[in-house]
């Protein structure tokens, strides 16, 4: 019996919950660590984001609007079908990032963690972000936090997999849409998750993710006038700063990234930079 | 065999001079096509002989058309064109003096951050609102269209559609956008539909001697064959219609790319027939500005230039305007504009 050929996988974007090709047509080479090919990945236009946006527009009501108590099972749920997965997670990160498998193995088991870390805060948000204010009348005074809306991701370039999980769930968590524009030389565990998440109850449209070049893609994002937010983490400082001054036309909220240790425990920052607050004055009863 | 004759030889022989289906030439025109019209069988013989379509080629031509790349100065220009020629539509029971007001307004200024965009051709409502609508764009040159003839149903006696489309014309509507009778139409009275065309036409006639516009809407989604697209856009064609007019918006199927083609070709033979120029209407379902420029592209493939101004095609749509405006200000500041910078109709 001859040898038998492996089955290459070929890698597409994540879109409105359906897995399109770029409307480009283009792909680019991804490399591991070493520089040997591993994967044909779609090298996306400023039109997919267009597209993305649009669909992550739409996705916004119903996720914004699910309680927080679904929107936590859902994401336990994607933790749950990531656990399921845990070895391909762990050979496409040992890949991309040039690691062993047992320090690959490691930060797949931190990333499925932090997944329900964030979960668990579905809920438990608008305890530490909200409050009942004292006001000098008869009336409730009540802040609430809220999504601000759709959220332009720009994950980390370096790390692949625990870095992306951490930059996508603090901002879906909440009630938020996501655009991520994944790193731009390891972009397959992020093409991986997007199938994840396709199979584990996430609406679609409420994340969409993109492979390709970030300088070319982070643009139009933070031009956008759909997009109620950027989180800069995966620009550098160059780049960052023309993101900002184009955020800055519709007063994008924008999370400048900064040196972040993606294995330490993440706090609340990312949680928190993502809403919005509103408050209610309700007449008190006599 | 003598249409394609007519069509081959007619500028060599008869040189005839387009006149518009609105104008007084128009009839005299119609009468030399009386001969098909003289009864029942003659219009059944002359409907039934009309060449069948070829549906395979049709859809293909028509997703041929839809590949054109319009980009940049082209663009710009096909989006304002576009703007230039909606009819801004509400048909719901809902509408309100003040929702009629506000889409007047709309149409008058469709982007209040962008004096430059175009106004657009017409707005279109119900006959009881169009002594609003006419209120509210007085002096503003668009049009007040009006839907009659029991809208959208058709499903109502003579005397009742004629009420109603004198109504409307007394109410200030320059346009009457009618409905046929596809129950007729379907079981072969073709005789009734064009009488009654015809008397919805004299129906629109002001005191002064002029008229409002006719649009006839044929509701294609219900017409079940491309044939009877062709027959029924010919129908009309020569019972009067200034303008044919796809579909109602209220049923599953509108307006397609196909069924427009279909009724473009068909207002390019009749006007190399007779010389009269008819305009076309597609209506419902355009929602985006690519779906817009497709249409564009194959009425100036189609009939070309003279047909690509708002007196003679125009879009029947309510969200479309809003995808141009948003596709308008991404060419003008060079951002991707959202659904927050225009209005919620």
């Amino acid at each position: 019996m001859s040898d038998r050929l492996s089955v290459l996988k070929t890698y597409k974007l994540y879109v409105g919950g359906k897995f399109p090709r770029s409307e480009s047509g283009r792909v680019y080479e991804v490399t591991d660590a070493k520089g040997n090919w591993l994967a044909n990945a779609p090298l996306s236009s400023r039109k997919d984001a267009r597209d993305a946006v649009v669909a992550a527009r739409k996705a916004f009501g119903g996720w914004s609007g699910a309680t927080a108590y679904n929107r936590g099972q859902v994401l336990y749920r994607v933790a749950e079908m990531l656990e399921g997965r845990r070895d391909q997670f762990v050979s496409e990160v040992a890949d991309a990032e040039g690691l062993s498998k047992s320090k690959a193995a490691a930060q797949v088991d931190a990333a499925i963690d932090r997944w329900v870390w964030y979960a668990g805060w579905s809920d438990k948000v608008a305890q530490i972000a909200g409050s009942a204010n004292p006001v000098a009348g008869p009336y409730f005074n009540l802040s609430a936090p809220e999504p601000t809306g759709v959220v332009a991701v720009l994950a980390p370039q370096e790390s692949s997999f625990l870095g992306l999980v951490s930059v996508i769930a603090p901002a879906v968590v909440t009630g938020n849409t996501a655009v991520v524009v994944t790193s731009e030389g390891a972009p397959l565990p992020a093409l991986s998750l997007a199938e994840v998440l396709a199979t584990s109850d996430v609406p679609g449209g409420v994340v969409n993710i993109l492979s390709g070049r970030t300088a070319e893609l982070a643009p139009p994002l933070a031009a956008h006038q759909d997009v109620n937010a950027i989180d800069l983490a995966g620009a550098d400082a160059e780049l960052a700063k023309s993101l900002e001054t184009a955020a800055a036309d519709n007063l994008k909220r924008v999370l400048r990234p900064g040196r972040v240790d993606w294995t330490a425990d993440p706090g609340t920052d990312r949680l928190l930079a993502f809403l919005e607050t509103k408050t209610v004055w309700h007449p008190m009863g006599v | 065999m003598t249409l394609r004759y007519a069509r081959r030889y007619a500028p060599l022989v008869t040189m005839p001079i387009t006149v518009p289906a609105y104008g007084k030439e128009a009839a005299g025109r119609l009468a030399s096509m009386a001969d098909v019209t003289a009864d029942d069988g003659a219009l059944r013989r002359f409907l039934h002989g009309l060449p069948g379509v070829d549906a395979v080629g049709l859809q293909a031509r028509a997703a041929t058309l839809g590949t054109r790349s319009i980009k940049t100065t082209a663009k710009a220009y096909a989006i304002d064109l576009a703007i230039s020629m909606i009819d801004l539509t509400t048909l719901e029971g809902a509408d309100t003096p003040g929702k009629v007001r506000a889409l007047c307004a709309k149409g008058v200024s469709p982007d209040p951050t962008d004096r430059t965009a175009p106004k657009v051709a017409a707005i279109c409502v119900y006959p009881d609102m169009v002594a609003t609508a006419k209120e509210a764009l007085n002096g503003s040159g668009i049009h007040v269209a009006s839907v009659a003839t029991a809208f959208p149903a058709g499903r109502a006696a003579l005397p009742v559609k004629l009420a109603d489309t004198r109504d409307a014309v007394a109410a200030g509507a320059d346009e009457i956008d009618m409905v046929i009778d596809r129950g007729a139409f379907l079981s072969g009275r073709y005789m009734s539909v064009f009488e009654e065309i015809k008397k919805v036409k004299e129906a629109c006639a002001r005191p002064d001697g002029s008229a409002a516009h006719l649009k006839v809407i044929f509701e294609t989604g219900e017409l079940q064959t491309y044939d009877n697209v062709r027959r029924v856009s010919w129908l009309a064609m020569l019972a009067g219609a200034d303008f044919i007019k796809t579909s109602t918006g209220k049923v599953a199927v509108n307006a397609t790319p196909p069924v427009t083609l279909l009724m473009l070709e068909a207002v390019r033979d009749f006007h190399a027939a007779t010389g009269v120029q008819v305009g076309v209407k597609p209506a419902g379902g355009i929602r985006t500005t690519k779906d817009a420029i497709k249409y564009l592209v194959m009425v100036n493939e189609t009939l070309g230039e003279p047909w690509l101004t708002a007196d003679w095609f125009r879009f029947g749509a309510s969200s479309l305007l809003n995808d141009l405006l948003m596709q308008r200000q991404k060419l003008s500041t060079g951002r991707y504009s959202g659904p927050d910078y225009v209005t919620v109709d």
